[in-house]
């Protein structure tokens, strides 16, 4: 635990030594692409008066200066697989970015959807010892979190405080300074597998960056795609990527649940590559321009030269109708959307006040998608975006960028996390002390 | 065995991403202090080292400095800046030609070649100037205006006679007492640290007329009136004036200095002392031997 809490310390340090600096680049690891933004932190309301980010932040403390994207090479399901090409794919987005930027960044905040994202519940109480609430209390009551085993080889990604109560009254913010007797905190855990945070931490330090913060593409995604009441009142953020699905539920503007479906466009993609006998780049190119999900009776009529380069004319010459099209990714996206539905239900999203679920990422763009989606998922579905955020390019705006523009959100308003507290003063050292003490009586 | 079929060489799309080095490169041409280095940097060190090559040579220094004094001269030397005479104000035909003489300029001369400052040092180091203006007037004329300094008295000291002005400055040497008879004359070492004194004491001597020779410090502390017939009156210390008025008061009441004494001291205000002449004191005492003699 307490490795976890210097790596993520460091890290916390990095970010407010590039937030000093003004410049920090954004990097998101996807199986399809990698998008790369170069922030810049003007200082307007980055500051309030106690020294602390205010709440504002998010939209009016920096600027995108530089945006860059890149076909991504060597991530699979939101995981490395092959660090040489993730490294060149990453130098080739953060380069274009930084060109743009006309500035050398030195400290990159980066996501990734896979590692297989487990979520935990924790809680712990105490008993105040004076009334009032402190915030030595506050991270007394937070290491007293009992940490379930999850495993060997797994890394606590985020930690964050969701909820604090103070005897019988719950749903508070910042219990600091309030008063009573007993103070319980709930805590949301995130856990990824370890190599995978691993490998991205080696590709962006051979790329000479330091790495300034990390984050679930789950967690990001939902920050920039929900709105401010959708987050309050409970929503589920599915962001549909190149190689995973994402799902993450948020409620009174806390991540309570990530999970990660390991399937994505990608292989709706290989999916039309298998089924209509036409290379990756043929079949991408007909999903994104003829795909859908809803067949009507004029999609039987048009017809798309699916092509190829095999040489063979009449091979290369092939036509398919839209609906068959449909008819091959409609199943591949139901599935998916039938995983996440499973994943939804084992959280108890139905249990939630309001049900509302967000589509985000590349694959939300699947015309009718939001309607087969209100078939499985519920009726309340939309299609979100990506919040509005200062000098970010029009061709960054789309649902794609909806996490890479969440972990600006989160690079200029972090989340209290569980590091960020001190850990209690009376927890080792003064167990050191005594014992000095029952030493010397012991022994003069 | 050679293949038959020579094999095309994988032509496919060439990686976009940068080398290391190249991205490195990218990254440390994008680093502030070296882009500012390049931007500034760079053609400043060019440009100074070209300008040092360029006038490392002697033959091409000598023209540029030949080419600025030839520009410098032709400027100079227009008529505009052109001062042809020089006119003297304030001061009398001795103290002009003085100037004139000591500050030896040869008309016409260009204006920038006036020191003006040092000219109007010069003149006022001459004793007889008190202050001197000096410029340069529309129409090439070199102005100068003198106030001179007016000589109040005469001192004679150890040097001879020279003339001082009213704050006591040498303002000329004096061939001899007639040269000045308007002028009052002063004596004795540090007398001409006090010229406003001894002008108000001759003013208040004023009523012995023709017979005021002169005043001489005594010891740089008090004043002696010297009067013909080697008369003094010696003044005290404090309030001279007043005593000198008593002993004029006296001469009016009892004609004290038209009689035979030799000095009068109001050193003390309370005992003023007469001292009689030789011949005075002689014949008072043969006097009183003879009135002694007959009233034996």
């Amino acid at each position: 635990m307490n490795d976890l809490y210097n790596s993520q310390r460091t890290m916390r340090q990095m970010r407010k030594l590039a937030m000093q600096r003004g410049v920090v680049a954004i990097l998101d690891v996807g199986s399809s692409k990698i998008a790369a933004l170069v922030l810049r932190f003007d200082g307007t309301a980055r500051f309030d008066d106690e020294g602390e980010i205010g709440s504002l932040a998010g939209q009016s403390g920096f600027r995108v200066i530089g945006a860059a994207t890149t076909r991504s090479r060597g991530v699979r399901f939101g995981e490395i697989t092959s660090m040489g090409e993730t490294e060149r794919a990453i130098r080739t987005a953060l380069q274009a970015a930084q060109k743009m930027a006309g500035i050398r960044v030195d400290h990159v905040i980066a996501c990734f959807a896979g590692g297989d994202p487990r979520s935990y519940g924790l809680d712990a109480q105490v008993t105040l010892e004076n009334q009032v609430v402190t915030e030595d209390d506050v991270a007394r009551v937070m290491s007293g979190c009992d940490v379930p085993e999850y495993g060997d080889g797994r890394e606590v990604l985020h930690a964050q405080p969701v909820n604090f109560a103070l005897d019988h009254r719950s749903g508070l913010i910042d219990p600091r300074g309030q008063l009573g007797n007993e103070l319980s905190v709930d805590m949301h855990m995130l856990t990824v597998d370890a190599a995978a945070v691993q490998h991205l931490a080696y590709c962006i330090k051979r790329c000479d960056l330091e790495l300034a913060g990390i984050a679930s593409s789950a967690y990001v995604s939902g920050i920039s795609s929900l709105v401010e009441d959708e987050q309050e009142l409970g929503a589920a953020c599915i962001d549909l990527g190149g190689g995973a699905t994402s799902v993450s539920i948020f409620i009174k503007k806390h991540m309570i649940y990530a999970d990660s479906v390991r399937m994505g466009g990608d292989h709706v993609t290989s999916d039309i590559s298998m089924g209509l006998q036409v290379p990756m780049a043929n079949a991408e190119r007909i999903k994104t321009f003829y795909g859908g999900v809803q067949a009507t009776g004029m999609d039987d009529r048009e017809m798309i030269e699916i092509g190829g380069e095999t040489g063979d004319y009449e091979h290369d010459r092939r036509t398919a109708s839209r609906a068959e099209l449909i008819g091959i990714m409609r199943p591949r996206v139901e599935e998916i959307l039938e995983e996440v539905r499973a994943r939804l239900d084992a959280a108890g999203f139905d249990h939630l006040p309001s049900q509302q679920i967000v589509l985000t990422g590349g694959g939300s763009q699947i015309p009718g998608l939001d309607g087969l989606a209100s078939k499985i998922l519920g009726q309340q579905v939309r299609l979100g975006r990506p919040l509005r955020v200062h000098g970010l390019p029009q061709a960054a705006t789309g649902p794609g960028f909806s996490s890479a523009v969440g972990l600006a959100l989160f690079a200029a308003h972090p989340q209290d996390e569980w590091w960020d507290f001190d850990v209690p003063a009376d927890r080792y050292p003064a167990r050191s002390l005594k014992r000095a003490v029952k030493w010397f009586k012991d022994n003069w | 065995m050679r293949a038959l079929i020579r094999k095309k060489p994988q032509v496919g799309r060439a990686d976009p991403a940068p080398s290391r080095w190249a991205w490195r490169m990218q990254r440390m041409m994008l680093t502030p202090t070296i882009r500012l280095g390049l931007r500034a940097g760079i053609p400043f060190c060019i440009a100074l080292g070209a300008g040092t090559w360029y006038l490392s040579d002697e033959g091409r220094r000598g023209a540029i400095e030949q080419a600025v004094a030839e520009a410098r001269q032709s400027i100079e030397t227009r008529p505009e800046f052109m001062v042809n005479l020089m006119a003297i104000d304030g001061a009398e035909d001795e103290l002009a030609s003085y100037i004139r003489e000591s500050l030896p300029l040869n008309f016409p001369i260009s204006s920038f070649d006036l020191d003006l400052d040092a000219m109007r040092g010069t003149l006022t180091e001459i004793s007889a100037v008190k202050t001197a203006s000096v410029r340069i007037r529309p129409g090439g004329v070199l102005q100068i205006e003198i106030t001179p300094r007016e000589a109040v008295a005469l001192w004679r000291n150890q040097d001879g006679l020279a003339l001082v002005d009213a704050s006591g400055v040498y303002v000329a040497m004096a061939t001899n007492r007639y040269a000045r008879p308007d002028l009052p004359l002063i004596a004795g070492q540090g007398a001409n640290e006090h010229v406003s004194e001894a002008l108000e004491l001759i003013q208040a001597a004023a009523p012995l007329g023709s017979r005021l020779r002169g005043i001489v410090r005594m010891g740089e502390r008090r004043w002696d009136v010297v009067l013909d017939r080697d008369q003094r009156i010696l003044l005290p210390e404090m309030e001279p004036q007043r005593a000198l008025e008593r002993v004029i008061a006296l001469e009016g009441a009892q004609d004290i200095l038209t009689r035979d004494v030799a000095r009068v001291d109001m050193r003390l205000a309370r005992r003023p002392t007469v001292q009689m002449t030789t011949e005075a004191a002689e014949e008072r005492t043969a006097q009183q031997a003879a009135f002694r003699a007959r009233n034996k």
